[in-house]
C-alpha cells in the first residue's frame, strides 16, 4: 500500500485550543473551526517542518506514546492523516 | 416610513418604521421606560410595511423588511404587528450585529456576575430568565445575551420579554398588568405577551456581568443537574450563536474563552418553580 506524505500547515495557519476531550482548531486560512478528538491535534503537533508520511510519524509518535506493538498502528495514522486532509488542516506533499 | 420609533436595547439603537400607527404605538407604551437617544444613529432597521397601498387598509398585513430579510417570510396580520417589529428586531440583531459575539441565550445577574441560559424554543430559558428577573435578580434579557470578544464579559439585551403560552399566565399571576403588552393570541408562535423588564433591570442595561454560569435548560422530565465538558459546551454554543462564523477568530477566541472560564451545566425541570431551585442551587455552588 502507498504511504503518501503530508505537509503540515504553515505556522501560525492554525489557532489549537484543548477543550476537555475535544480539540477546536480555528483555520486561520479558511476561517473554519474544526473539532477533533485524539488522536488528530497529536498528529498535527508531531508533523514537523518537512513532508511526513504515516510510516514516519508512527515513528515519531511511538516516540511519546506506548501503541503495544501493534501493527495497524500506521493504516490507522495513514486513514487519520487522508482525513485531516480533507479538512485542509495538512496537505498532500 | 409614516410611523417611526428609535429603542435602545443595551448597546443596539433600533429604528422601527411602520406604515401602520398601531404596531407603533404598542412599542412606545413597551419601551416607554427605556433610555432615549435620538441622535445616536440606528445600527439596525426594520421596516413593517404593505405589500400594496391599499393594503394599509384592506385586510392589512404586515410585511417585515430591513437590512436583513427572510425570503418567504409570510406577512402577519395587523393585530399582530408587535410580533412582526419584535421578530424584525430580532432578525436584523441576528444577523447584523458584530461588535459582540451573539448568544441565543436568555441571561440575569446578580452582584455583577451572570447566568447564561442557552436552548432552542420551548426549553424555558425565556420563562427562567422572566422569573428570576423577578426575584432578586436583574432580568439581562431573554432572547439574546452578547459576549464581549476582548473582555470576556456578558452584556444585557433587555428587550421586552416575549412570553408564551403557558408562561403568559405563570408571570401574569406575579407582576403588575401595567407591565404587560396586549395579548396576541393563535400566532405562528402560540399566544404571546410581552413583559416590560422590571426598571431596575433596564436602568442597569448597560452594566456587564462576568459569566459564572453557562446552564442548558430542558423543560420536562425529572429534575436534574448534568456537568457538561468544555467541548460540549463549546459545539452548543457555536450552534446557539447567530453571529459567530461572521466573528471569525475573534468568535472562536471569544468561544474558547467562555467554556474554559464558565463551568456548564445541563438542567432538567419539570415545571418552573424546579428549575428556579435548580439555578439558585448551582448558584450558590458556583458562588463558593
Amino acid at each position: 500500500m502507498p504511504d503518501p506524505a503530508y505537509r503540515a500547515a504553515p505556522p501560525g495557519a492554525l489557532r489549537v485550543e484543548p477543550l476537555g476531550e475535544l480539540t477546536a482548531i480555528f483555520d486561520r486560512r479558511s476561517m473554519q473551526t474544526h473539532l477533533v478528538v485524539s488522536p488528530m491535534p497529536e498528529i498535527l503537533a508531531a508533523l514537523g517542518a518537512d513532508d511526513c508520511d504515516a510510516a514516519t510519524l508512527a515513528a515519531r509518535l511511538a516516540a511519546h506514546f506506548d501503541f503495544d506493538g501493534g501493527d495497524d498502528v500506521q493504516p490507522i495514522l495513514a486513514e487519520r492523516l487522508g482525513e485531516l486532509a480533507a479538512m485542509g488542516l495538512v496537505a498532500r506533499a | 416610513m409614516r410611523h417611526s420609533i428609535r429603542i435602545a436595547v443595551g448597546p443596539v439603537q433600533c429604528r422601527i418604521g411602520s406604515d401602520w400607527v398601531e404596531p407603533i404605538a404598542a412599542l412606545e407604551r413597551l419601551y416607554a421606560g427605556y433610555p432615549q437617544d435620538d441622535a445616536r444613529p440606528a445600527e439596525a432597521t426594520v421596516r413593517l410595511f404593505a405589500a400594496r397601498p391599499w393594503r394599509r387598509w384592506v385586510r392589512p398585513s404586515v410585511h417585515i423588511g430591513g437590512d436583513f430579510v427572510v425570503p418567504d417570510a409570510l406577512p402577519l396580520p395587523l393585530s399582530m404587528g408587535l410580533l412582526a417589529a419584535e421578530m424584525g428586531m430580532n432578525l436584523q440583531v441576528a444577523l447584523g450585529w458584530r461588535r459582540h459575539m451573539l448568544l441565543h441565550a436568555s441571561a440575569v445577574a446578580k452582584d455583577g456576575r451572570s447566568v447564561i441560559m442557552s436552548g432552542e424554543s420551548g426549553s424555558g430559558k425565556s420563562t427562567l430568565a422572566a422569573l428570576l428577573g423577578e426575584g432578586d435578580w436583574r432580568l439581562m434579557g431573554d432572547e439574546f445575551t452578547l459576549i464581549d470578544p476582548v473582555g470576556g464579559d456578558a452584556l444585557a439585551f433587555p428587550r421586552a420579554v416575549s412570553l408564551k403560552n403557558e408562561a403568559i399566565a405563570a408571570v401574569a399571576a406575579r407582576v403588575d398588568a401595567a407591565r404587560l403588552g396586549p395579548l396576541m393570541a393563535g400566532t405562528p408562535k402560540g399566544d404571546i405577551r410581552h413583559l416590560i423588564p422590571r426598571a431596575d433591570a433596564i436602568a442597569a442595561m448597560h452594566e456587564p456581568a462576568r459569566p459564572a454560569l453557562l446552564l442548558f435548560p430542558r423543560f420536562g422530565g425529572d429534575a436534574a443537574i448534568e456537568p457538561m465538558g468544555e467541548g460540549e459546551a463549546f459545539v452548543r454554543l457555536t450552534e446557539a450563536s447567530t453571529n459567530y462564523v461572521a466573528l471569525g477568530e475573534a468568535g472562536f477566541a471569544a468561544l474558547t474563552r467562555l467554556v474554559r472560564e464558565t463551568p456548564a451545566f445541563g438542567i432538567s425541570y419539570p415545571d418552573s418553580a424546579t428549575g428556579i431551585a435548580l439555578v439558585e442551587q448551582l448558584w450558590a455552588e458556583a458562588a463558593k
